[in-house]
């Protein structure tokens, strides 16, 4: 353990609209060529940050090893985003710029995330959109043919741009398109169903990684002179979650356990707008769009324990709450506020008909306002979506909503080149921590991944791989041996335990915990709480779980054991970093911090920084080490949608 | 939001891995709701298999909300289930009754490899992809997103075709295996829009001899892949597809 280190960003010095540019200009390259097909590149994760940044390094000519627990790259959690990508073109001359996108997402996110960083991802969000046209990706048009914008929240522009409420999707295959052109021509080869099982580093430098198999559960090595970790975020620690269910933090876990300093993992994203929880079974939950609160008004009975059904509930009697509290947002303030919103109403006891845990989302309005049928044409694949699992028609019924666990900020700490405190490792997308603050806007993670995996990622990289004088490793060096027969061990070790607990009913016990503790709204007593219960649930993990078959086959069962071995500590270090940060801000609200009306309230003097957590051994209180973070084109202001 | 549970009887497939043969076997799954989905009454059943000490029943599944293309299953002897324009992850159980029996068979196609239980390989798909299902250009060539207007209906039509899943229902559905469904769409799609015109003719002919290689069947119009499409691609594609084919042929 090493004492408390001021981490350095290393942020490139001038004006903030030419650090990029100035970046860009004074860093070396690696000539084309041979230069580059002799250097490999590792990239774990196929999504908008992984399959770009693999697709972007094979166009470049470099030797890419691109890994994907799916059974295809098309497949990559970021195919799920429904609502949109922004960027800050002002094709709606509603006075959009790049600096405004920079600031609403500065404010957005409560003003925890590095300013360098977030200009950087407003500047290159216009090149996403020309670069995904070109590449075919069917966005929304005018009749004019011109692209399309619509709104989302915590900002007034339209820079949102759609294909209808599959963006993700389209993005995605669009990533993969390229990513298929790499694959034909040699320079990308695909590792599909493999998962990252460690990280090697030799001479302090990430060199490999350890990988499953997991139709055959063979264990391989893979070398590289560059590791890139883009495998998202860490939602599911909560079970019930809008992400998919093998989504996972195993690969950065692994990484962190290695040296890469965990940075904000309290930073969690509670989305407002989910199809409320109907029972025990269910293995997750359904996200709506935020795209809907364009147009639907959100809403509760005046009433506590008003349950009549919404229609029979006079206009007088309901509270548009959003929209009384915040009248100059609306319905369309962000993530963080909505979602909590919503949690104090339905503590007060006003809540939907059949649920104590959902409130209503109604376009009886917009209908009224614009017909069905163009209704029907901006989220009908949403509202088929909803009566398919609640039985009701939202065309008729309001829709219902409840908030959840949908996006995490937190993530692997990185310099302002996307590298961990593991030189040669980088890490874009979801799994970094680096934009959003503590708080996301929406459609900024398909741009942020995009931007990663298009743009920074490649050039990053390649500053890196002709700058680094790296020697030669093979896969016979002793830290792969090591690290894969760690990797043997620990699946056998799951294997042996033979208890009577199944991985689902303690994954739901871990779920539970996290949502009641360490969920929208957190204290000192429930996170010291949640900190002794995963600690001891950890405990009765690796001696009662129960596991069936063996780990050279096809086993889902072992996959997520070995997966919620991780969330058993991750969730630990996400209390521990959540009760250290005595203030609120973002989507990170400590109830013994608000104000008189109720609202997040700031520590500027104390916390204006990055925690970036040193994992010290299993068992051990891990370490904080800190970034500051420096305002110097923003004023910190008290963040306000009223 | 319902009281009473269903018992619902299901005939699963169970191979093991490397097998060359399988068989139905039978299991019952008690108090199963109406708002469960189809893979959550599957993921109780897998919870009271492990806790008998019995192996889990393998099936690929991801997103659970329709998008990723990862599930896949033919339900009742329907390619994903009873309910029209849905994966199998998106039925909910409210689309059986108490006491019904249902058999669930991997999706069969010869170009299919079963893997285990319910998994199969489609990795022909990537490699259909991989021989023109894109436009050559690298990032960093890209002139601004609206310097080629392109009218509303042919980027409505694009994104028709383009909404596919690569699930391979279609392939599953079709009585000669065709995958002519999955690969018209990806054809149509790029063929709506005014990046994809450069590659068109080869781009048709590649990615069709791709299919055959693979060993998919010929299209004989049974229209059965509509049919059970998730994303109700339209069969209008296959027609696209053969005049992209035949422009392509005549200019080679």
């Amino acid at each position: 353990m090493t004492d408390s280190k001021i981490l350095d960003p290393k942020i490139p010095s001038g004006p903030l609209a030419e650090k990029w540019d100035r970046h860009e200009q004074e860093n070396p390259l690696v000539s084309p060529g041979k230069n580059r097909r002799e250097k490999t590149i590792i990239i774990v994760g196929t999504g908008l940050a992984g399959g770009g940044a693999a697709a972007t390094l094979g166009e470049l000519g470099y030797n890419v090893l691109n890994f994907c627990i799916q059974d295809t790259p098309r497949r990559a959690h970021s195919v799920a985003a429904q609502g949109g990508i922004n960027a800050s073109k002002n094709y709606q001359n509603d006075g959009d710029s790049v600096y405004r996108l920079f600031y609403d997402t500065i404010k957005g996110g409560d003003y925890r995330s590095r300013e360098a960083n977030t200009y950087r991802l407003a500047q290159l969000s216009m090149g996403i959109i020309d670069q995904c046209v070109a590449m075919g990706v069917p966005f929304a048009r005018e009749y004019g043919g011109t692209l399309a914008n619509r709104s989302f929240g915590g900002v007034q522009v339209s820079r949102t741009f759609y294909a209808r409420g599959q963006t993700g999707q389209q993005l995605l295959l669009g990533v993969y398109a390229a990513l298929s052109r790499q694959i034909a021509a040699g320079t990308v080869k695909m590792f599909p169903r493999h998962e990252m099982l460690d990280l090697v580093v030799v001479d302090g430098r990430a060199r490999g990684i350890i990988a499953r198999e997991l139709l055959t559960g063979e264990i391989k090595r893979f070398e590289a002179d560059a590791v890139v970790l883009a495998t998202g975020g860490y939602s599911p620690v909560f079970y019930l979650s809008t992400n998919a269910v093998n989504s996972n933090a195993t690969a950065i876990w692994r990484a962190h356990r290695r040296g890469a300093y965990f940075a904000n993992p309290c930073y969690t994203q509670i989305h407002p707008t989910a199809i409320p929880q109907l029972g025990d079974y269910q293995s997750k939950l359904t996200l709506m769009s935020e795209s809907l609160r364009n147009d639907g008004r959100v809403w509760v009975p005046k009433k506590p324990g008003d349950k009549r059904r919404p229609n029979e509930i006079p206009e007088e009697e309901r509270d548009y709450y959003l929209e009384r509290r915040y009248p100059a947002f609306g319905n369309l303030v962000p993530r963080d506020i909505a979602a909590r919103a919503a949690l104090v109403e339905c503590n007060a006891g006003k809540s939907a008909y059949f649920s104590d845990r959902a409130v209503y989302l109604d376009f009886a309005e917009a209908i009224g306002r614009l017909g069905k049928d163009v209704v029907a044409d901006r989220y009908g694949n949403l509202f088929a979506m909803y009566e398919e699992i609640i039985g009701d028609n939202p065309y008729e019924t309001p829709m219902t909503i409840y908030p959840a666990p949908h996006y995490t900020m937190g993530g692997l700490w990185v310099d302002y080149n996307l590298q961990s405190t593991i030189e040669g490792l980088f890490v874009a997308g979801e799994a970094n921590f680096s934009d959003h603050g503590a708080n996301r806007l929406g459609a900024s993670a398909l741009m942020q991944g995009l931007a990663d995996g298009y743009f920074i990622v490649p050039r990053v990289v390649s500053n890196y791989l002709a700058g680094a004088k790296l020697k030669p490793v093979d896969t016979g060096n002793d830290a792969f041996k090591a690290a894969e027969d760690d990797t043997r061990k620990y699946l056998q070790r799951l294997l042996a335990i033979k208890g009577s607990r199944t991985v689902r009913d303690i994954h739901w016990e871990l779920g539970r915990t996290m949502w009641n503790n360490v969920g929208m709204s957190r204290n000192a007593e429930g996170l010291k709480q949640a900190i002794a219960d995963v600690s001891k649930l950890r405990e009765e993990f690796w001696q009662n779980l129960k596991l069936t078959g063996n780990d050279a086959d096809l086993n889902k069962q072992l996959e997520q054991a070995n997966r919620l071995s991780d969330y058993l500590e991750l969730g630990e270090l996400m209390a521990r970093d959540a009760l250290m940060r005595e203030e609120s801000c973002g989507g990170h609200f400590r109830e013994e911090h608000k104000t008189e009306e109720g609202e997040a309230k700031r520590d500027d003097a104390n916390f204006t920084f990055v925690s970036a957590w040193e994992y010290t051994g299993a068992n051990k209180e891990p370490f904080l080490h800190k970034e500051d973070l420096k305002f110097e084109f923003v004023e910190l202001k008290t963040r306000s949608y009223k | 939001m319902s009281d009473n549970g269903m018992t619902i009887h299901l005939k699963i497939w169970r191979q093991a891995q490397g097998a060359t043969s399988g068989k139905f076997v039978d299991y019952t799954v008690e108090n199963v709701l109406p708002e469960m989905s189809f893979l959550e009454m599957l993921d109780i059943l897998n919870e009271t298999l492990v806790q008998k000490g019995e192996e889990a029943i393998e099936f690929d599944n991801d997103c659970r909300e329709g998008i990723c293309g990862t599930c896949g299953m033919v339900i009742g002897g329907v390619a994903h289930g009873p309910h029209a324009g849905s994966t199998t992850c998106e039925i909910r159980m409210r689309q059986f009754k108490d006491g019904d029996t249902i058999t669930v068979e991997p999706f069969r196609a010869k170009p299919f490899k079963l893997i285990k239980d319910l998994v199969v390989d489609r990795s022909a798909f990537d490699r259909i992809q991989q021989k023109g299902g894109f436009v050559t250009m690298n990032v960093g060539s890209a002139p601004d997103g609206n310097a080629f207007p392109i009218p509303k209906d042919h980027a409505d039509h694009a994104m028709d075709a383009a909404a596919c899943i690569g699930c391979g229902a279609c392939v599953a559905a079709c009585p000669n295996a065709s995958a002519s469904l999955f690969v018209s769409a990806k054809i149509s799609q790029l063929s709506w829009l005014p990046q994809g015109e450069p590659e068109r003719a080869r781009r048709a002919l590649a990615m069709i001899a791709q299919m055959d290689a693979e060993g998919f069947g010929d299209c004989s119009n049974h229209g059965e892949c509509e049919a059970v499409c998730p994303k109700e691609i339209s069969i209008g594609n296959i027609a696209r597809m053969r005049r992209e084919y035949l422009k392509g042929a005549l200019k080679g």
